[in-house]
């Protein structure tokens, strides 16, 4: 287990450490020279070379990779080119919006996807089955951003039901708030509830055939506890792996899902700032999304070996 | 599964009883039509098809009409015009030829560089897995989206670019397909006999061991087309893809946005076709997962 642990550890810094490579090499391989950037209206050469010399941008490209390297690692992450403000400073006062709106998604893909997915199992064949089958399909066909825009046009403006766009801080105005996140989260929500009910299902059909399944019914088990303690347990696992695995799919969502509904969260934050060529942004939001990520697979690999020793041992030789 | 078809000895006689493979295949396509739902999306895919190829007998999707701005359904313009009185329906033809050219081609270009990676992965493992490994932990550190938008912004605006962003960020996926089938296809006893047969590598991989990692590469690749298809249509929406006046589902999508309350039907239909695309595609790849493993049989 130690040296599983080790190495699966290893592997995410090196991969952290390339992509830290990569989010550097590609935000200079952006269009645009960043001392215009920088400079706003300032065009005279003499004032852009003194911007270069200034944030380091003559140096070899290989010392300005160290020199952010290091920066990055004390949580520096520089300054907006936009609007003087610290990277770091943005990044946290944007952070906790998207994870505000990406718990409310969990929580709506998890109450559907999951009852859903155990109903559809129990009743291979209803209509339940039918029903959660034609869901799954189309929560997995149709684009998050679209349902978005339908979802505002007839809760927002045919019905007047709900605000279509805004934010308020969940401290200055829980109920607010909570009115402009639950649109955001029905759309974001409803993607990961498709896939989740899907996974859920075949794997409830898999545990409910499995061999002490039937030991447990031949015991005179009720049929409430055959489902609840011995084929719902073991089909949990399979979707705590599946939840790892859509977090990537999370936070693309709420890219595009900040975008429809103005919120200003993390997705948008990287969305203006390609924009409006604010380097500095694009890269610290680049770099702690990939951060967050590495991490969180991380973790979920981490608990699925430990939940699932078989993992620890064949895994080991990949 | 049956193992890549040996060459046959002698041409033989006109049977009445096809050869194997022909019958396994119509014992496939028979297994397909079975389930309604994917000869459905079959149907659904084929008319999107045809709608891309057709799509200059819709009328010109760049043609302003002022007199007839933002307007309903009619006759003259079957599902209405936009705000620059252009024709809906003209405009969702030349859509679906940028959606299913983003899809398939994008598909495409991730199998044409994931597929060789993956096989030399799964085949030589070594240090070349090692790198090749990394190479798609790293492609997989970047969740798709936020890779898609970087390579977009990096690229410049167009759907040759489009393509190559969602090219790239379905690859991770087609090499670890790839790799994983590899891993457990050479071990198989036609392959030592292959070797023992004096076939160099290649022709081990490209007639023994490709031909038979083909079915989960095709359900990858439906699982993919509709995903490059969505993504398309998001990074045309958010500016970062096909640019305006070129009609895309995900720039009418964009452009609809303005007019929420005037002319709410401009943002449904490009959205329905999006969806309709997605859905043939999964329902396709569901049927085809369903066929060649019976399996997964559900």
């Amino acid at each position: 287990m130690a040296s599983y642990l080790l190495r699966r550890v290893g592997t995410s810094a090196l991969v952290l450490l390339l992509a830290s490579i990569v989010v550097f090499v590609g935000v200079r391989a952006l269009p645009g020279d960043a001392a215009l950037a920088l400079a706003g209206e300032e065009r005279d050469p003499a004032a852009l070379e003194q911007i270069r010399e200034k944030y380091g941008l003559n140096d070899p490209v290989p010392v300005q990779y160290v020199r952010y390297l290091g920066n990055s690692l004390q949580g520096d992450l520089g300054f907006s080119t936009r609007t003087g403000l610290d990277v770091t400073d943005i990044i946290l006062e944007r952070l906790p919006v998207t994870l505000e709106l990406a718990l409310l998604s969990l929580a709506v893909g998890l109450l559907i996807g999951i009852p859903a997915g155990i109903l559809a199992a129990l009743r291979r064949g209803s209509w339940v089955d039918n029903a959660s089958n034609a869901f799954g399909l189309l929560g997995l066909s149709i684009p998050n951003f679209w349902l978005g825009l339908v979802l505002i046009l007839l809760v927002s403006v045919q019905w007047g039901l709900l605000p279509a766009s805004g934010y308020v801080p969940f401290l200055e105005d829980p109920l607010g708030n909570l009115q402009r996140m639950l649109l955001p989260a029905i759309v974001l929500g409803t993607g990961l509830s498709a896939v989740l009910m899907r996974q859920m299902r075949s794997a409830m059909l898999e545990t409910m055939s499995a061999d002490y399944v039937r030991t447990a019914r031949s015991k005179g088990l009720s049929e409430r506890s055959v489902v609840l303690v011995h084929a719902l347990r073991n089909s949990l696992v399979t979707v705590v792996t599946v939840l790892g695995l859509q977090l990537g799919a999370l936070i693309s969502g709420a890219v595009i899902t900040e975008q429809i509904f103005v919120i200003p969260g993390f997705g948008k934050l990287i969305v203006d700032g390609v924009f409006t060529r604010d380097y500095p942004v694009i890269q610290g939001v680049a770099l702690v999304t990939v951060f967050g990520y590495v991490f969180v697979n991380l973790l979920v690999d981490l608990t699925y070996s430990f939940l699932n020793p078989r993992i620890r041992v064949s895994g080991g030789a990949s | 599964m049956t193992t890549a078809a040996a060459p046959m000895s002698q041409p033989g006689p006109a049977l009445a009883v096809p050869p194997p493979r022909q019958r396994r295949s119509r014992r496939l396509v028979k297994r397909f039509f079975r389930r309604r739902l994917s000869v459905f999306g079959l149907v659904v895919l084929v008319l999107i098809l045809a709608l891309a190829l057709a799509a200059p007998l819709f009328g010109d999707p760049g043609r302003n009409d002022f007199s007839a701005v933002l307007q309903g359904p009619s006759a003259a313009h079957p599902l209405g015009t936009d705000d620059l009185g252009r024709d809906t329906l003209a405009r969702i033809a030349y859509g679906a030829r940028v959606s299913m050219q983003a899809g398939v081609m994008a598909t495409l270009l991730a199998m044409a560089v994931g597929v060789p990676l993956g096989l030399i992965a799964g085949y030589y493992r070594g240090w070349a897995d090692l790198v090749i490994s990394r190479l798609t932990d790293l492609l997989l550190a970047f969740p798709f989206l936020i890779l898609a938008v970087g390579l977009a912004a990096i690229l410049g605006p167009s759907l040759r670019n489009v393509v190559i962003a969602l090219g790239i960020s379905a690859l991770p996926s087609f090499i670890r397909v790839t790799r994983g089938e590899v891993l457990g296809l050479r071990e198989q006893d036609y392959v030592a006999g292959a070797v023992a047969d004096g076939a160099g590598d290649t022709r081990i991989l490209s007639r023994y061991i490709l031909p038979n990692a083909i079915s989960p590469l095709l359900v990858q690749a439906t699982v993919t087309i509709p995903e490059a298809i969505i993504g398309e249509s998001v990074l045309s929406f958010l500016g970062l893809g096909v640019q305006p006046p070129t009609p895309s589902w995900g720039t009418m999508l964009s452009a609809a946005q303005g007019f929420l309350s005037q002319a709410p039907l401009l943002a449904v239909w490009p959205g329905v076709a999006i969806a309709l695309a997605a859905l043939s595609f999964n329902l396709v790849g569901d049927g085809l997962r369903d066929t060649l493993d019976p399996k997964a049989e559900r």
